[in-house]
């Protein structure tokens, strides 16, 4: 078995929408419409604001890390002790605005990482990767 | 999107238990001590560590004489894997709804 480096390290989710990228935007930042597609929240935009996805099984804790209006968003997602983190990166293309979600594993020992980079996920992924090979 | 094995997440949060772990897929079946020696903690630490790994079903610990040989079991992985592919699905569905927000926000 393979298993994709990139696949499992992060999960990614791209689409095109027919729609400009201020709606797509805001759809993205305002609560009440977030709620609509995503989840009921707290969220506001607004470095370090911490907030709450209510899930029909339980909270996701979050916490805002990066704003680049009209741009990008990053949060922090954290359910069932995994944290994650989530970002969103919008661009303006000829039909509308591509929308692209990327969410990456395990931020959280990043910071305290036991030997930086190399005890990190994405190394951990590809001896993953190589030792399910020999299965 | 239900993380079925919270415990295995858990377990390979902490850098230095993942670090035993990957050493355990590299280098095969290893005694407490070997694997303190790479592990730069304590060998207290590193039975500790492996009580978790143990308990999360990554690793399984078989009596040599006088010591216990641990050897890593990769295919408790999979619900690692598995987890990716949920929130893969989690995220189109999600866009799928944002579509429709979007139609509506236009009208």
């Amino acid at each position: 078995m393979t298993v994709g480096q990139s696949r499992t390290q992060t999960v990614v989710v791209e689409r095109d929408f027919a729609h400009p990228l201020e709606r797509v935007w805001r759809a993205l930042t305002q609560p009440e419409l977030m709620e609509d597609w995503l989840m009921k929240s707290d969220f506001r935009l607004e470095i370090d604001h911490r907030f709450h996805f209510q899930a029909e099984w339980g909270e996701i804790d979050c916490k805002v890390m990066e704003i680049e209006p009209q741009r990008s968003l990053t949060y922090t997602w954290s359910a069932f002790d995994v944290e994650t983190v989530v970002t969103f990166t919008l661009e303006q293309i000829e039909t509308g605005t591509r929308l692209r979600m990327e969410q990456s594993g395990f931020h959280a020992d990043q910071k305290h990482a036991f030997r930086g980079a190399e005890s990190g996920w994405a190394a951990f992924f590809h001896i993953l990767e190589q030792t399910l090979e020999n299965y | 999107m239900m993380l079925q094995n919270d415990n295995l997440f858990k377990s390979l949060g902490d850098p230095t238990r993942r670090r035993v772990f990957e050493h355990l897929c590299l280098e095969g079946d290893q005694t407490v001590r070997a694997l303190t020696e790479r592990a730069g903690v304590s060998q207290p630490a590193v039975s500790k560590h492996l009580v978790v790994l143990k308990e999360a079903g990554l690793v399984v610990g078989k009596q040599r004489g006088r010591e216990t040989l641990y050897s890593a079991r990769s295919d408790a992985l999979r619900p690692l894997i598995e987890w990716a592919d949920q929130m893969t699905s989690f995220w189109e569905a999600r866009f799928d709804r944002l579509d429709d927000v979007l139609k509506r926000m236009d009208q």
